[in-house]
């Protein structure tokens, strides 16, 4: 996703010369430090000063141009919440936060680096949008979106590397603040959004198994939230069941169950989250999702699944 | 009137007195006023906009091409008044301040006329300020962007992210002005915060050039900004007085906040029109 973002961002950089980044201290992945060597003049890295990656934002915006802040999704979100919140929010600014390892991504560095709750927090603020993509194709349609866009602040929350692609037989085109169905099923929908998708599609095909037909729905846009299109989705399966990689408040999850609530929606609905908990754990990605409960064996036990 | 050069000092003591003036009228009609911490920046700001800034020639109403951010949100009355007095806000914009028919708060707020950037939360606005003035280093269209500070938003560590990001970024078109008055809404910081001093050899030393002055001497915060060499971000460090021009407000913590009784109010304007006498 890293060096997607990067080369997406570098094509759209070579054609509009308000784009600039504004990095701390995170080396330029990719392409990046293409557009590093071609632009220096819009290229800044404050150093580990995350205020102030901000702040530089706030003002290149006011002044017209188009930056994006770049570094690890706790750095981007939390460190500076009062300046995204003032800066970025307030103002309502057509600023990119681009948040890299959101959730538990950076699985060997403890908890100081995992975004859980950069979602719930960012999602909080008024003004904000989220985009979080599921594979690399996203990646690049989410960008494409965020170098155009006018209407405001945007968290674009990017998994790492490495990740599989996962969306290029999808049913639909990925379009900002809507659902995207990547397989169409009639049982069962599994409403997931960023890397923890891979996961998502082990457990649709445990789901096939047992007989019933699954679709999988990159709910990629998490604000503005495409409501009407989880109605339908609700209305549409007998059993929906929502995956996400945030804390169980302020996420996808309850969003959906408050959905479902208003319309009083008639299928079963199960919803799998990180942990209310910071768990002393280290390992791969998966390892780290596995303990927090978000992995295809526990899942599938916890709906019955064989 | 707006002049760049020869900056007239004694009509800049005719227009201070009668903002002075102005900010009191306007802590009569409500409570949420800080009366002092406009008073210590009044000076500054007054040579902000009628010796500094430069008007847009090409606009129907008067905008400026520089830029000028009120980073202690909480002295923006210094900032309302003067817009006022050349146009940009109303009377009727002032006396509906704090009111919910208004436009003006407490703190400035971007999209009212005149007001850059959302200010208010301390240690922002530096931040903000050295983006724009990159923005126009790299976009070469030659314009300043102007930031007051106050000295208790120094003690914010964004404040000196933003220091440390202004010298690297070699923003010479960046004007700050430090309204060093030594207090902050509590008490003293040469009492509570000692090691804030010396404060202009911290400024220095952080890549930037810097002047001390008298904040409430015009002549001498004009003649500074216009000796810069341009090369550095630039900072007047300006030794004011909290409450300046109303001798029971000077130096005493409480004015951050209080609006004066009716007879406070009398015997302010009382002084305010002694002097001008």
């Amino acid at each position: 996703m890293r060096n997607t973002f990067a080369q997406t961002f570098y094509e759209a950089a070579k054609r509009d010369k308000r784009l600039t980044v504004v990095v701390a201290d995170i080396s330029p992945a990719g392409s990046m430090q293409k557009f590093r060597e071609e632009f220096p003049e819009r290229f800044i890295n404050t150093g580990v000063s995350e205020q102030i990656m901000i702040g530089l934002c706030a003002g290149m915006a006011l002044r017209g141009l188009r930056p994006f802040a770049y570094t690890i999704a706790t750095f981007t979100i939390f460190r500076p919440f009062e300046f995204v919140r003032d800066d970025i929010c307030y103002q309502n600014l057509p600023v990119t936060l681009v948040g890299i390892g959101g959730g538990v991504t950076y699985s060997t560095l403890g908890g100081t680096h995992h975004a859980m709750e950069d979602v719930a927090v960012a999602g909080a603020i008024p003004n904000m949008s989220i985009i979080a993509p599921c594979d690399p194709a996203e990646t690049r349609a989410a960008t494409l979106w965020c170098v155009e866009q006018t209407r405001g602040p945007v968290y674009l929350r990017l998994g790492k590397a490495g990740e599989p692609d996962l969306t290029s037989n999808a049913a639909d085109a990925w379009e900002f603040g809507r659902l995207r169905y990547l397989r169409k099923g009639s049982d069962v929908c599994i409403l997931s959004y960023g890397p923890i998708m891979k996961m998502v599609f082990g457990l649709a095909e445990r789901f096939e198994r047992a007989g019933k037909s699954a679709s999988v729905v990159s709910a990629h846009t998490l604000k503005p939230l495409d409501r009407a299109g989880i109605a339908a989705t609700l209305a549409a399966h007998e059993h929906v069941v929502v995956i996400e990689e945030c804390v169980p408040r302020g996420g996808l999850a309850g969003q959906v169950k408050g959905i479902a609530w208003e319309q009083g929606a008639a299928c079963r609905l199960d919803s799998f989250t990180l942990q209310d908990e910071f768990i002393h754990r280290y390992g791969s990605y998966a390892d780290l999702l596995a303990a927090h409960g978000l992995d295809v064996e526990t899942i599938s036990a916890k709906l019955g699944l064989a | 009137m707006l002049k760049n050069q020869n900056f007239d000092v004694a009509a800049a003591r005719r227009r201070c007195l009668a903002y002075r003036r102005r900010i009191l009228d306007i802590s009569q009609q409500v409570t949420a006023a800080h009366i002092a911490p406009a008073l210590s920046c009044l000076e500054m700001v007054d040579v902000v906009y009628h010796g500094l800034m430069r008007p847009d020639p090409t606009a129907r109403h008067l905008s400026f091409l520089d830029g000028f951010l009120m980073s202690k949100g909480h002295g923006c009355l210094a900032q309302y008044v003067i817009l006022e007095d050349l146009g940009v806000l109303t009377k009727a914009d002032l006396d509906r301040y704090c009111t919910p028919a208004g436009q003006l708060g407490a703190h400035p707020d971007y999209g009212v006329p005149g007001i850059e950037a959302s200010t208010g939360s301390l240690g922002h606005g530096l931040g903000i300020a050295t983006g724009m003035a990159y923005a126009d280093k790299i976009q070469g269209d030659g314009r300043r962007t102007f930031v007051m500070l106050s000295d208790g938003e120094m003690q914010e560590g964004s404040s000196w992210e933003a220091m440390m990001m202004a010298a690297n970024l070699e923003v010479g078109n960046l004007i700050a002005f430090l309204d060093l008055n030594d207090f902050g809404g509590l008490a003293r910081m040469s009492e509570g915060h000692p090691a804030f001093y010396p404060i202009f050899d911290k400024v220095r030393a952080f890549g930037w050039e810097a002047v001390e002055v008298n904040g409430h001497d015009a002549s001498a915060v004009y003649e500074a900004v216009m000796a810069r060499s341009g090369r550095h971000p630039f900072m007047v460090v300006g030794k004011t007085v909290k409450g300046k021009g109303v001798s029971f407000m000077e130096h005493v913590a409480i004015w951050h906040y209080r609006s004066p009784s009716k007879e406070e109010y009398a015997q302010a304007i009382a002084e305010l029109t002694e002097v001008s006498s």
